[in-house]
């Protein structure tokens, strides 16, 4: 069976103009990505990897090239595609439930089914007993669940994660990262994962696109095929395959960080 | 929360919060009952000139006498019917141009420096002005409460419309919301507790218009009785005048404070 490309991004190049000059973001950004797929995407720190992503989601306009999703030009909105923050995002004033449905709410999808499908989501992934809380009164942990759920629920074909972990403690941050990639699994999601965690890339993704400083281009694409221990797989699970290391030390050289 | 075993300390605990509650209340209770007894008591036996400073059983009088020949109902009704309406009117409007100058950045940019100025102003140095414009019955002291309020709750709501966090936004575009969406999903709701912060502040501010409007023409209302006992030299009067005040904008602070309780559930 042949690959299936959920995404080609074509050569894209991204310029900001500002008052004191412009700033070329990225540059010649070429690739694609596969259905099911989670790809990484790891690189220096402010080097346009949240740029990068907020292209393909169509938020914003690329100065040059363009991205296909499913084959269809991105122009502006697309509802095939899913996006999730570095922080959750949720609305204070609403509960859990509400919350989650607020894609459904934007797009006029709602109706019983819809709520139905968005309370099992919530069952079964441990939030159940909480639909009627609000944000508040739930962990950060939590709250970054509800918040994936709020993105599955709108049925995407494409998830765009930018930095989804990075607000919260360390702790939290592997066991949410680990439920995360099972639940991608489970869902079988082609997923865009923005991380400047190169840990939690590797843990977590089929390939792994290293960028170089801004502007940013493609520095290497790493496939990453980790042989996992035996016994149910779990990207936390994966962290102890023999092959982590090595792909840890190539990304770390290949990112080639200077503190200044 | 409910249903668990309470350890001993924590009943001591809930116990000590409570006592203290308690005499917080009974102080402030106390302190108002002395002052009013202390200054009674100096009326009586002189020691002040009642003339000047009026006296609690004074002012109890005087609130009898206008109460039952039901003049008092009629000027705080006035002053009252005033306030409410240049309130609402002030908020209303001052929200739907704050919702204008969210919508248009452009707009937003131009008016900026005068909202600026006028919000430095001091808006009843407007009064007279208003008042000749615009003529000096009722309407002209509310719209001279109206001007008073509604400059502030522009800037209020606007600044908490501008703090909403860029990815809140973000998120509903990735949606695909319309920008009406945007301001009924995310803006209005993240605002109402800035709109609560500015009806209180605005309750007050209204007072000071419909006060001052009623100083300068009116022939009824609270400001007119100040006015009058003033001119007249009957200090109970204005006494009088001041204190139905307190009562009624610590009443409508606190019917604000009720509405907030009830919808800002989120909040605890």
């Amino acid at each position: 069976m042949s690959k299936n490309s959920v995404v080609q991004v074509n050569n894209i190049g991204m310029t900001y103009h500002r008052l004191n000059g412009e700033i070329e973001a990225i540059k010649n950004i070429d690739f694609e990505v596969y259905q099911g797929e989670i790809v990484g995407i790891v690189g220096p720190s402010g080097c346009g990897k949240s740029t990068l992503l907020s292209i393909i989601a169509g938020l914003i306009k690329p100065s040059f090239g363009e991205v296909l999703v499913n084959g269809k030009k991105v122009a502006g909105h697309s509802e095939d595609i899913g996006y999730m923050f570095q922080s959750d995002q949720l609305f204070e004033w609403r509960t859990i439930l509400q919350n989650v449905l607020l894609g459904l709410e934007i797009q006029g999808n709602i109706d019983e089914k819809s709520i139905r499908a968005a309370e099992e989501l919530l069952d079964v992934y441990g939030l159940g007993d909480f639909k009627n809380n609000y944000p508040n009164q739930l962990s950060g942990g939590m709250r970054q669940r509800a918040a994936l759920i709020r993105t599955l629920v709108v049925k995407p074909n494409l998830l765009l994660l930018d930095e989804p972990f990075s607000a919260l403690d360390y702790q939290t941050r592997l066991a949410i990262a680990d439920e995360v990639g099972l639940i991608l699994k489970k869902e079988k999601k082609t997923t865009l994962l923005v991380t400047h965690d190169i840990s939690e890339a590797i843990s977590l993704s089929d390939r792994i696109i290293v960028l170089t400083n801004r502007p940013a281009t493609i520095k290497d694409i790493i496939q990453i095929k980790l042989t996992c221990p035996e016994g149910t797989w779990s990207p936390i699970n994966c962290r102890e395959a023999p092959e982590f290391r090595y792909y840890f030390n190539k990304i770390w050289k290949e990112l080639d960080v200077h503190v200044k | 929360m409910s249903n668990k075993i309470i350890s001993k300390e924590h009943i001591e605990y809930l116990e000590t919060i409570k006592r203290r509650k308690r005499t917080i209340l009974i102080t402030q209770i106390s302190v108002l009952v002395i002052g009013l007894t202390l200054w009674e008591l100096a009326a009586k036996l002189n020691l002040i000139d009642t003339f000047l400073t009026s006296s609690p059983t004074d002012i109890w009088n005087m609130l009898v006498e206008y109460t039952q020949n039901g003049d008092l109902f009629h000027h705080v009704g006035i002053s009252v019917l005033e306030t409410i309406v240049g309130f609402t009117v002030g908020t209303v409007l001052g929200v739907i141009v704050a919702i204008g100058l969210w919508w248009s950045n452009f707009l937003a940019k131009v008016l900026e420096p005068y909202l600026v100025i006028l919000n430095s102003l001091p808006k009843t140095a407007l009064a007279p002005i208003i008042i000749i414009w615009i003529g000096t019955g009722y309407t002209g002291i509310i719209v001279t409460a109206i001007t008073v309020s509604i400059i502030i709750t522009i800037m209020n709501m606007f600044n908490s419309f501008m703090s909403v966090d860029e990815d809140k936004i973000k998120l509903l575009e990735t949606f695909g919301a319309t920008k009406f969406q945007i301001l009924q999903k995310v803006i209005l709701p993240y605002s109402i507790p800035a709109m609560i912060n500015t009806l209180k502040v605005n309750i007050g501010l209204s007072w000071v218009g419909v006060i001052v409007g009623e100083f300068l023409v009116s022939r009824a209302g609270i400001g007119y009785l100040l006015v009058y006992g003033m001119q007249v030299f009957q200090f109970d009067l204005v006494m009088l005048g001041v204190f139905i005040l307190a009562m009624i904008s610590a009443l409508m602070y606190k019917s604000v404070s009720i509405i907030e309780n009830k919808f800002i559930k989120w909040h605890k």
